[in-house]
């Protein structure tokens, strides 16, 4: 189910290398405007910014899903912009793992299902986890989910427990880079904290960068640097920033 | 592909509910469309089959579907009769194998009277050149002797021995009744699924016997009639007669017998192929059968926009789904794939259930078709024109599968990984 050969990364170059990227849902409304956003290998990153600050653009640009309107953005070395729609997916489903906010999981598919869905469409995933159900058992069980689970439902589980499948999932097959959006946000205190460290501590011997978004800059301090979006984007200052939020579904 | 026939098949599951109906209403659809072919088939072989073996019908001349129809079907009367003087010469002529007379015009109680001689019960064929059986009783041997088709039997609840009275004319209910020369039951035919079941068959001789003391459509006075037992001692010779089958010895003198009755100087005849008139009136009739396709087409299309409407619906509710399998590596194009396969699955299952319907059906109706209508339904594997119906169903539904899937492959490139709640 793979799209060709993918594009592979250059290992000496940044995880993230935005320049000069601005990007507008709505022509003459630009939501972002980044002069320049490095991310390290292996680094973790803290990105804060609140709702409606152009996060998800940012994330969709860097994910491949959304093409700049001028820019360069590259991933492992890999200029997006010289791939094409079908060729950026494969990319995507390579070298990227995803965790979001919440209902991060296939409702109708058995944990271990989920967990192992990124080897379904990406060749290189599934080479790198090896045998697939036992990655995925271990990729549970360091995240502190029992075996016990492995074979229920999704919808059995509680939302801390779905957040660390969704992680198990976006680390299967140990993608070069593993991007968190607002995951622990529907998370108790507790919770939080002990769900990051799980995470961080499986992307270091991974060896996996970590691009981590959140408005609750009290989980900022778990991450070698913070930046605030703010900071990086020219175009936050202007009211049209909202236009990525609001924008009505197509 | 297979693997996003498995998450199909799992999204399936996961909507069963809903699912197993839509899958019901095909099968439903699929099954009366399967269920009129299978009708339309039988009744054209069953029609086709009603007789056989039968080489040429002679009659006066009118049109070859007349004379099918009053000949064969006991349906319409003849225009003219037949000189008995014709039938002898072909019946003698060296090249004709066997011919049966047909006198029609008499009724009981709604069931056609038919005189005719021995010949019939061992020339006349049916369906697959079968012959005509004895449920009980033998040949009429006797001058009043009756042999009753099946449903005659089985409607009037008659048995050998019972007596029976031929009324005059053909109307259902009759007020000249040839009372005065009863007649008795020897033999009830074994069921055809033909027109023969629903006749009552006698001799010529008993034919011109009931009517010897009448004219014009009345009997005699009374000091002018005949008795049963006087009429055994006339001559009972019929000058006229309705209609003969021909068998002949060789198919290759049947055109050639056609042609010299149909250009006979003394009397004007016609003789048909019973075949071809069969296929001439199956024209005509069959245009009741192709509407009946028609309709159950359109039921099965009907049931495939069902399930247009069940997938569209819940394509808002699952667009969460799909921009979780993009986040995980799907392109726009396997959500496309993955919602065309769920429609196709729909639909195969539909027809796979919908099949298992029509024999179910035909299993347990079969007894009561035969009984009621004399009609045999075989249960037979599905033929090719079936599998090309049921495959066009699975095309159909693949192809109406590709509406929602272009909607959710437009939706996918629009949301991208943005899960919508």
């Amino acid at each position: 189910m793979t799209a060709g050969p993918v594009a592979p990364g250059v290992p000496t170059a940044p995880a993230i290398d935005l320049e000069g990227v601005t990007y507008a849902w709505v022509r003459g409304r630009t939501v972002l405007d980044i002069p320049r956003f490095t991310v390290a290998r292996g680094e973790r990153v803290f990105l804060k910014g609140p709702s409606g600050s152009g996060k998800s653009t940012l994330l969709g640009l860097v994910g491949g899903v959304l093409r700049p309107a001028a820019g360069r953005v590259a991933i492992l070395g890999q200029d997006l912009g010289g791939l094409s729609g079908a060729k950026r997916d494969a990319f995507r489903a390579a070298h990227v793992g995803f965790v979001f906010q919440m209902f991060n999981l296939v409702p109708y598919l058995s944990v271990l299902e989920n967990v192992v869905l990124p080897a379904r469409f990406s060749a290189e995933r599934r080479a790198k986890a090896g045998d697939l159900h036992e990655e995925a058992r271990r990729l549970l069980a360091a995240l502190g989910l029992g075996t016990d689970l492995v074979a229920r439902g999704v919808t059995q589980l509680s939302i801390g427990q779905q957040q660390r499948v969704a992680a198990a999932r976006a680390l299967l097959g140990r993608p070069e880079l593993l991007i968190a959006d607002e995951p622990t946000s529907a998370l108790d205190w507790d919770a939080r904290e002990s769900f990051l460290q799980l995470v961080m501590r499986e992307c270091a011997s991974a060896g996996t960068t970590l691009l981590f978004v959140s408005h609750d800059v009290s989980l900022s301090g778990l991450f070698d640097r913070s930046v605030a979006l703010a900071e990086i984007n020219r175009a936050a200052a202007t009211p049209a920033g909202d236009a990525g939020q609001t924008r009505s579904a197509a | 592909m297979s693997e996003l026939l498995r998450l199909a098949f799992a999204s399936l599951w996961n909507r069963r509910g809903t699912a197993a109906l839509t899958v019901f209403a095909i099968a439903v659809s699929v099954a009366l469309l399967l269920g009129v072919q299978k009708v339309r088939t039988e009744a054209r072989e069953s029609f086709a089959a009603t007789i056989s073996g039968t080489d040429l019908i002679v009659g006066a001349r009118s049109g070859p579907l007349n004379l099918l129809l009053y000949s064969v079907f006991r349906v319409g009367d003849a225009t003219a009769n037949v000189s008995y003087s014709v039938y002898e010469r072909v019946a003698r002529h060296p090249d004709v194998a066997w011919a049966i007379p047909i006198s029609l015009g008499d009724s009981h109680r709604g069931f056609r009277v038919m005189g005719t001689s021995e010949a019939y019960f061992e020339h006349y064929r049916f369906g697959r050149k079968r012959q005509l059986e004895f449920q009980a009783g033998k040949p009429f041997h006797d001058l009043y002797d009756a042999v009753v088709g099946a449903d005659v039997a089985a409607a009037l609840n008659y048995r050998v021995g019972d007596e029976i009275v031929i009324a005059h004319g053909i109307g259902n209910v009759s007020f000249a009744k040839h009372d005065d020369k009863p007649f008795t039951i020897v033999g009830v035919l074994a069921r055809t699924g033909t027109p023969v079941d629903r006749t009552v068959h006698v001799s010529l001789e008993a034919i011109e016997a009931i009517h010897l003391d009448w004219g014009s459509g009345m009997q005699a006075p009374k000091g002018a009639r005949v008795t049963a037992e006087e009429a055994r001692a006339a001559d009972l010779t019929p000058k006229t007669i309705t209609a003969f089958l021909v068998g002949m010895e060789s198919k290759a003198t049947v055109f050639m017998m056609q042609r010299a009755l149909n250009e006979y100087r003394q009397e004007p005849l016609l003789a048909i192929i019973p075949g071809v008139a069969l296929q001439q009136l199956w024209e005509l009739v069959g245009v009741a059968d192709r509407a009946l396709m028609i309709i159950a087409a359109f039921v099965v299309l009907a049931g495939l926009l069902g399930m247009l409407t069940a997938i569209l619906t819940s394509l808002n509710e699952r667009r969460r789904e799909m921009a979780i399998l993009r986040s995980v590596g799907a392109r726009p194009g396997h959500v496309f794939t993955l919602l065309v396969l769920e429609s196709g699955l729909l639909a195969l299952l539909g027809v796979l259930v919908g099949t298992a319907l029509t024999y179910g059906g035909l299993a347990a109706l079969q007894p009561w078709l035969e009984h009621r209508f004399g009609v045999f339904m075989e249960i037979g594997a599905l033929g090719g024109y079936d599998l090309g119906i049921l495959g066009a169903v699975v095309g159909t539904g693949l192809l109406i599968g590709a509406v929602p899937a272009w909607r959710a492959y437009r939706n996918s490139l629009a949301d991208g990984l943005t899960i919508r709640v």
